[in-house]
């Protein structure tokens, strides 16, 4: 087994925590404060790793094995991420599938451990995380068309390790339109706003936040742990997007990958700061605006 | 063969020799060990026709107009009878258990169990037409006897009429078509017909007939209407069987069908491809919008039949186009859905047999909690929602990954009708995944955790051993198939080849597609038969192994990230629970954001988690609301109920219905239930038929 391939998995697992610290930080820089420091996750998960936990009565064995099984999804799915010129450490034919319904098993224990609770909270927030997930998948599946028809269908490390200044030369709009419509994706799966707000755990309007209300001690350091591993998947997807990682010497890929991500990062934190949260009934409409924009892509592709 | 034939006719004979048994007891175990036997019986030859071994086609000579009595076991028939060696055993064996505190006399469902089981079987094998219709109509006369077991319900009686209604209607079509076909190629045997050189026109017209026959059966929208009747009356066992396995024969006949059609034309392909997508999306919103569990599963066979119509679809316009991918992966994850809806949907009637069973009631919104007191349901019941949604290490995921491979691999820029099929497949199979995803969300978390809701779901006990094994057999199998998918590939392939025409030699080297994209469809496949080797189109010499091993090795590596999965989620949750105080834990009540007394009946219902979803499509579901908002600062008891109605039953078969029954009013002259009136119009029309027999001879 090579080693280089996991250079990437693993700079996820150190950083993912890092770059929310880098979101906060932005939104501090924005609204005048000074902020919490920018490992502030780190120490937050290392207090909850040492804590015991509080169950409600309500639940059952669900609710327990829940975090596992979600943090398990995302550690897996970094393992499919490229890292520009560098393959994932497991590539095949149509991992990006794979992916997708990792996220979407990961979603899927999250939701049932809030009804496991038997709160009508955490079922509204479950209610309302599985209608815009089922309108953000078809979205995602379709910018990935449109690399498929760009690339061929092969692995998404070999798809991204073909794109370099050349592309960005004769098709450098469809990967503006795919990578624009994956970023309101990462928005909206990362529970950011404008779709919903990380901050707040007791407005109706919540959906991500309100769904792990009773987690507590090391649940809740796996839960937001895997959060913080699901902004970094997204952020990733969209930065081998847009990076033309082949034009750059091997040695320049790394910190411009990790660059690309802190640049994310920041772009959430400025768009966390200067747009205001949706109202809930609007939140489809952008879901399926982010399917159009992949959808005009697919058109250019096939005009152009 | 002969084992084959055996294997239909022992649950038959022990069915009838149940007839007569007083005691229940001993009425249930004969009639299971029927079912037993004659599936072991079965499952020889099926297994070795998909280990590679071809059985010859067994003809007998047959005192009837049109051939020969025909039985034969290809790729095709052997990968169908799967789901049925696998779920009517286990069926049976949970009806042992369901049925056992039943005061009525058994000896009548248990041996329609049986006839339905064997004639499933022997439809498989069917290979004259005549044969096949006479099969078709046991099996669904026997299921009918099922459905109207509870027949003191009008409900019931009801949903007995629908279906038996609707699969009249289905034969009907049946009998068309064979009769169109019979003549065409002057016998019924498969073999002539599938020598009966069709024009194309009346192939297509051959070919929707096909879709309605077979449609109504497999619950193609809006065809489906008898499903969601049916399903929920029978008893759980039954609907198992007739949802995870009967409705499948429809699946069966529509491909059997297309051997017999010879070339595809574009269209059907499309009509497949819009008629999956239609009963997949719609199919799922229908299911969202139900509060009666086997209802709301009812509602989800039509959406799985949707996604193999979807890969089925794929797989013939892959046939049009010539693009052995689309072929081999999309037919092949459409055929293999087949065996894994059976598996998982069959696990959820049993799932909510054991619910209604030990609660007495089928309403979503009563029940709640159900995992403290039934704990192997609940695990069952939680890894078939994972399958059906399609989510890994399952099996479910597998075929639609076949599926989705397919869309993929076969979109190509310069052909846009092959991205058109891409974006349907990958936009439709999502949204569909999503939304039964959500679905299952629901019925899972609504039925299973949270508190209970009534007294009756409070009260539940978990059921007995007999009733459990079945189900973790089935959970079991669902896992098996999703970790060793690579084998599952392996196995439907004889069945792809029967479809797809591909030939089978893997000596013929890879040559590589010109452009992959358009070619003339008057190439595509010629011949059927194997015994005269047509010439065979350039692209099509191409093997199957191509897009098959790139997509086992997929499929390979998927595997070991599901394993990985298993092991990291076990692995994290033990290293949790031996942090330091990471097996302390403090009892307390849910929090409730302040409110001090938080009721069970004020937790999330399965109406209010689903409405978002339902909304998003309330043209088509047309929800009624009763009740309304309490007004006023001492406001009165309110009450709030939602009900959705089948679209398709309520504004196109209703209107049809008694459109037909008014214009067909006058003929009621002639039925006045005078039993000797009825016989002397039998014996006009036999006369006439003589009359019109001796004219022709001379």
């Amino acid at each position: 087994m090579k080693i280089m391939p996991w250079a990437l998995p693993l700079a996820a697992w150190i950083l993912a925590p890092l770059m929310l610290g880098i979101i906060n930080r932005v939104k501090a820089f924005f609204a005048g404060r000074r902020g919490p420091s920018v490992w502030q996750l780190y120490y937050d998960l290392f207090k909850l790793l040492r804590k015991a936990s509080v169950y409600s009565r309500s639940t059952s064995p669900v609710i327990r094995v829940g975090p596992a099984v979600v943090l398990a999804c995302m550690i897996l799915a970094t393992l499919l991420l490229p890292w520009g010129g560098l393959a994932a450490p497991t590539t095949f034919t149509g991992d990006i599938i794979l992916l997708a319904y990792l996220l979407g098993l990961a979603r899927f224990a999250t939701v049932l451990a809030a009804l496991d609770t038997g709160s009508s909270f955490e079922g509204m927030g479950a209610s309302r995380e599985v209608q815009f997930a089922a309108l953000a998948e078809p979205s995602f599946f379709l910018g990935m068309l449109v690399l498929v028809l760009h690339f061929g269908f092969s692995g998404l490390s070999n798809m991204v390790a073909g794109i370099s200044l050349e592309t960005w030369q004769t098709s450098g709009v469809l990967l503006i339109l795919v990578a624009c419509s994956w970023f309101v994706l990462l928005l909206a799966e990362n529970c950011r706003i404008p779709v919903d707000d990380p901050n707040t755990h007791l407005e109706l309007t919540m959906i991500h936040e309100v769904m792990v209300l009773d987690y507590g001690g090391p649940d809740l350091a796996y839960v937001l742990y895997a959060a913080s591993l699901k902004m970094w998947i997204f952020a990733a997807l969209v930065v081998n997007l847009l990076v033309p990682m082949r034009s750059l010497a091997p040695w320049l890929q790394a910190p411009v990958f990790l660059a690309g991500i802190v640049l994310v990062m920041v772009l959430v934190g400025i768009v966390e700061s200067i747009v205001a949260r949706l109202r809930l009934q609007q939140v489809p409409k952008i879901l399926i605006g982010s399917a159009l924009l992949s959808l005009i892509a697919l058109i250019v592709r096939l005009v152009g | 063969m002969e084992l084959f034939i055996l294997g239909c006719v022992i649950p038959v004979v022990l069915g009838l020799g149940v007839l007569p048994i007083r005691r229940a007891q001993t009425a249930l175990w004969v009639a299971t060990l029927g079912v037993w036997l004659g599936c072991a019986c079965a499952a020889i030859p099926v297994v070795s026709v998909l280990t590679g071994h071809d059985l010859p086609l067994r003809q007998m000579a047959w005192n009837m107009p049109g051939g020969a009595l025909s039985f034969g076991l290809d790729g095709l028939s052997a990968f169908f009878c799967l789901p049925i060696l696998l779920v009517a055993p286990l069926a049976a064996l949970y009806g042992c258990a369901y049925l056992a505190h039943e005061k009525k006399r058994l000896g009548p469902v248990l041996f329609f169990y049986n006839v339905l089981t064997a004639s499933m079987l022997l439809l498989l094998v069917a290979r004259n037409g005549l044969l096949f219709l006479i099969v078709w109509e046991l099996m669904a006369v026997s299921s009918f006897f099922l459905v109207v077991f509870d027949d003191e319900k009008p409900h019931v009686r009801q949903a007995g009429w629908t279906y038996l209604v609707a699969t009249h209607i289905g034969t009907a079509a049946l009998l068309v078509l064979f009769a169109i076909l019979g003549q065409q190629a002057g016998s019924l045997d498969f073999e002539a017909l599938a020598k009966a050189g069709l024009s194309p026109a009346l192939a297509s017209v051959l070919f929707v007939l096909a879709v309605i026959g077979f449609g109504t059966k497999a619950g193609f929208m809006p065809l489906h209407v008898w499903l969601p009747e049916a399903h929920p009356a029978a008893p759980s066992h039954v609907s198992a069987l007739m949802s995870g396995v009967m409705i499948k024969t429809g699946i069966y006949g529509l491909l059997r069908l297309l051997t017999l059609l010879g070339n595809p034309a574009p269209a059907w392909g499309w009509t497949l491809v819009v008629i999956g997508l239609v009963s997949g999306i719609l199919g799922v919103a229908f299911a969202l919008a139900q509060h009666d569990l086997k209802r709301l599963l009812a509602y989800h066979s039509v959406e799985n039949i949707g996604i193999i119509t979807l890969g089925i679809g794929a797989g013939l316009l892959g046939l049009t186009w010539q693009q052995p991918v689309l072929i081999v992966l999309g037919l092949g994850g459409g055929i293999l859905h087949v065996l894994n809806h059976a598996i998982f949907k069959s696990l959820l009637f049993l799932g909510a047999g054991a619910v209604v069973h030990s609660t007495g009631t089928r309403d979503i919104d009563r029940l709640g909690g159900l995992i403290k007191s039934m704990r192997w349901t609940a695990v069952t019941f939680v890894v078939a929602s994972a399958a059906i949604s399609g989510l890994p290490p399952f099996n479910g995921f597998v075929s639609e990954f076949l599926i989705y491979f397919a869309g993929f691999s076969g979109a190509r820029a310069d052909a846009p009708q092959t991205v058109v099929l891409a974006i349907g497949i990958a936009a439709g199979l999502a949204l569909i995944g999503g939304l039964a995803a959500a679905c299952f969300a629901k019925a899972f978390g609504i039925v299973f955790l949270g508190e209970p809701r009534s007294a009756q779901a409070a009260g539940a006990r978990e059921v007995g051993p007999a009733m459990r094994w079945p189900m973790a057999a089935l959970a079991l199998a669902c896992l098996g198939i999703g970790l060793l998918a690579p084998a599952a590939v392996q196995t439907v392939l004889p069945a792809v080849r029967v479809v797809g025409h591909v030939p089978v030699t893997a000596t013929q080297e890879a040559t590589v597609l010109p452009t992959g994209g358009i070619a003339k469809p008057g190439l595509a496949m010629a011949a059927t038969d194997s015994d005269e080797p047509s010439p065979r189109p350039a692209a099509l010499t191409m093997p199957p192994t191509e897009p098959t091993t790139l997509a086992v090795r997929s499929l390979a590596a998927i595997v070991r990230v599901s394993a990985g999965l298993l092991v990291l989620a076990v692995g994290l949750f033990v290293i949790r629970r031996h942090l330091p105080r990471g097996s302390e834990e403090v009892a307390t009540g849910t929090w409730d954001c302040g409110y001090a007394r938080p009721t069970a009946r004020m937790q999330y219902t399965a109406s209010s988690f689903a409405q978002p979803l339902t909304d998003l499509f309330r043209l088509v579901l047309g929800t009624r609301k009763h009740g309304g908002v309490p007004e006023g600062f001492f406001p009165p008891p309110a009450t709030f109920e939602t009900h959705t109605p089948d679209t398709a039953r309520e504004h196109l078969f209703a209107p049809l219905l008694r459109l037909i029954d008014r214009s067909l009013a006058p003929l009621r002259r002639v039925q006045r239930g005078r039993i000797h009136e009825y016989l002397l119009y039998i014996a006009i029309v036999l006369v006439l038929l003589l009359i019109w027999k001796a004219g022709g001879r001379s």
